[in-house]
């Protein structure tokens, strides 16, 4: 035995290194069908590090002070060494985190990944991302720009919507009766403790539920049920290390690629990333001439827009982008089909999610756009069709026409 | 005592004590629920401020800043104030009867019709309406446009009285806040008459 087997052996005695090793990643078998859709985990787990790296060395310089903040963006900007690009991987980031994310969840959508006996990994990623949009939300406030200050505003008035107990509601999130210094500071807390916390016990509970039953795969069939007799290993399994780790760095180095040309030569992306407002100093008494969150916010902005006010109370277009979001935890018991995967699944299916993709994208692209009456009808229709694939879906699921599910994977 | 018969006692005692631990663990949540309310320094805050009227020009406003919110002194017309009588049936609420203001000012919404003072947040979400106070219309006021207020972020209508028209994600109309007069070119906001 050699110094570095002995070291180990000590270890192990008194942790389950070797142990935990195998479980996760040299004895983990995973489906040998992955293909494009399943590098977005990994890189989500790369972006989650990027974000705490860089949260960790912008918090070095940054003030939570409505006096001091968005002049301590502009000193990272400007004289801390290299801050402009750490601050620029933390702002991009972001942005990359939800491109990555919203990748990861439409294939869960294709290949059936939520169906049984994956419903809690379904139910904890859709937690990570309600996590991650609390994040981002937070996080927007800090530089403490034009659109910091009128984007928290907003936000935090669709609690004071909430009937009777919404007004106070909506000071006890502020710490006071207008954003101010009080909510900078507490948002602070949040962005930069309290939901990272939360995030990564919710990636770990993500990551061992799907140690616990398996990857899915392309053909959505569950590869468990053809054993080797001998070893017990799935035949169509491979472990997870060396193969996928392998071509995860594949996928990483092209990730990285593209983030790093963002970063160097479009960190703003024409306004989608960084909003030009934003480098405006917050001021409570004017408002931008045009408002809107970040990209990956907007489908869910264009329904509560689309709805109107019903009884002189904003409440019911709360209730609607709320449900958009909560209705995602009830996927797994929506979907009825005898069949997971795209590949075997019939022309209804296909044609419902083509027409999900259209009209979320259609809502993301209406909500970055001021309101106009062709504008709001088309954000009432894309609405309706949102709601409509999950409401149907326990009927056109069973009625679609399947094809055969193959007993192995496919090629 | 046989091995499989619950011993009453402990059982008991195992009861009591996590109820009264729960009890515990639950009231030392309430501090930190309260500990983000309003401080007593963000509640003595809401100070009134004087403003100098006298600089208002005819047909244009002022803002001044109270509370953290924008309130805003216009100076009407006649020929503005002549133009607001005529379209109540577009308003929702024409009499101010659901909205915010003191009970002096619910003619015209002010307490002399020639300045009204207003708090500028959109009773929608909170964004500052931007003014369009001549009676030109736009793709965005509309048309037929008696001048008013235009929220930027969910489109909402105000006129010179700071009444919503229908149509607009706005419930109500813009809250007029407590204000008194000093002297005929000096207002305080955020008191009353009464000195309260």
């Amino acid at each position: 035995m050699t110094k570095m087997q002995q070291l180990l052996g000590w270890v192990d005695e008194r942790f389950p290194l070797t142990a935990m090793w195998k479980e996760h990643l040299s004895e983990y078998y995973a489906p040998k069908n992955f293909n494009f859709w399943y590098f977005f985990g990994s890189l989500a787990l790369l972006v989650l590090v990027i974000q705490i790296v860089t949260g960790i060395f912008l918090t070095m310089n940054y003030k939570p002070d409505a006096g001091m903040a968005f002049a301590a963006v502009e000193y990272i900007m400007r004289d801390v060494d290299w801050g402009w690009l750490i601050r620029y991987m933390h702002s991009t980031g972001a942005s990359m985190f939800f491109v990555v994310v919203y990748l990861h969840m439409y294939r869960g959508l294709m290949y059936g990944s939520y169906r049984k006996p994956r419903e809690l990994i379904w139910i904890f990623g859709v937690l990570i991302y309600v996590a991650l949009m609390a994040e981002a939300f937070l996080g927007y406030l800090l530089p403490w720009g034009q659109m910091s200050f009128w984007g928290a505003q907003v936000i935090v008035n669709l609690f004071a919507a909430v009937p009777v107990i919404g007004p106070d509601l909506a000071v006890w999130i502020r710490g006071d009766f207008v954003i101010s210094d009080a909510t900078l500071n507490r948002f602070f807390a949040f962005h930069v403790i309290a939901l990272p916390l939360v995030l990564l016990g919710l990636v770990v509970a993500h990551i061992i539920a799907l140690h616990e039953v398996g990857s899915n795969n392309p053909d959505g069939i569950e590869i468990k049920k053809k054993k080797d007799p001998n070893t017990g290993i799935p035949l169509d399994g491979i472990p997870f290390h060396p193969y996928y780790t392998v071509k995860d760095i594949v996928g990483v180095a092209v990730f990285l690629i593209v983030f790093s040309l963002i970063i160097f030569f479009a960190p703003e992306m024409g306004g989608y990333f960084l909003e030009a407002n934003n480098f405006i100093p917050a001021d409570p008494l004017k408002t931008p001439p045009h408002i809107a969150p970040l990209w990956y916010f907007t489908a869910f902005y264009s329904i509560l827009r689309a709805v109107p006010p019903i009884l002189g109370s904003q409440f019911p277009g709360v209730v609607a982008m709320g449900a958009a979001i909560v209705v995602l935890f009830f996927l797994p018991w929506l979907d009825k089909s005898p069949v997971k995967s795209i590949r075997y699944r019939g022309v209804i299916y296909k044609t419902a999610l083509a027409l999900f993709i259209v009209s979320f994208i259609g809502l993301s692209y209406l909500g970055t756009q001021p309101t106009s009456d062709l504008y709001t009808l088309l954000a009432r229709i894309f609405s309706v069709i949102y709601f409509l694939f999950f409401l149907l879906m326990p009927w056109y699921t069973k009625i679609d026409k399947t094809k055969p599910e193959p007993e192995r994977v496919t090629e | 005592m046989s091995n499989n018969e619950v011993n009453r006692t402990r059982r008991r005692l195992i009861i009591a004590t996590s109820v009264v631990g729960g009890a515990g663990a639950v009231a030392a949540v309430w501090p930190f629920i309260a500990s983000m309310n309003p401080s007593q320094r963000a509640k003595a805050a809401g100070a009134p401020v004087e403003v100098d009227i006298s600089k208002v020009e005819p047909g244009s406003y002022a803002t001044v800043e109270w509370r953290g919110k924008p309130v805003w002194v216009i100076y009407r017309t006649k020929e503005m104030l002549d133009l607001l009588n005529k379209h109540d049936d577009r308003l929702t609420d024409p009499k101010s009867e659901g909205s915010i203001q003191p009970e002096y000012c619910k003619n015209d919404r002010a307490i002399k019709a020639q300045y009204m003072v207003v708090v500028g947040i959109c009773t929608h979400l909170g964004c500052s309406p931007s003014p369009k106070l001549k009676p030109v219309s736009d793709n965005e006021t509309g048309a037929d446009w008696p001048g008013g207020f235009y929220c930027p972020c969910h489109g909402s209508r105000f006129d010179l009285s700071a009444r919503v028209f229908k149509g607009s994600p706005a419930p109500t109309n813009l809250v007029v806040p407590p204000h008194r007069y000093v002297t005929d070119t000096r207002i305080v906001i955020g008191e009353d008459t009464k000195g309260a």
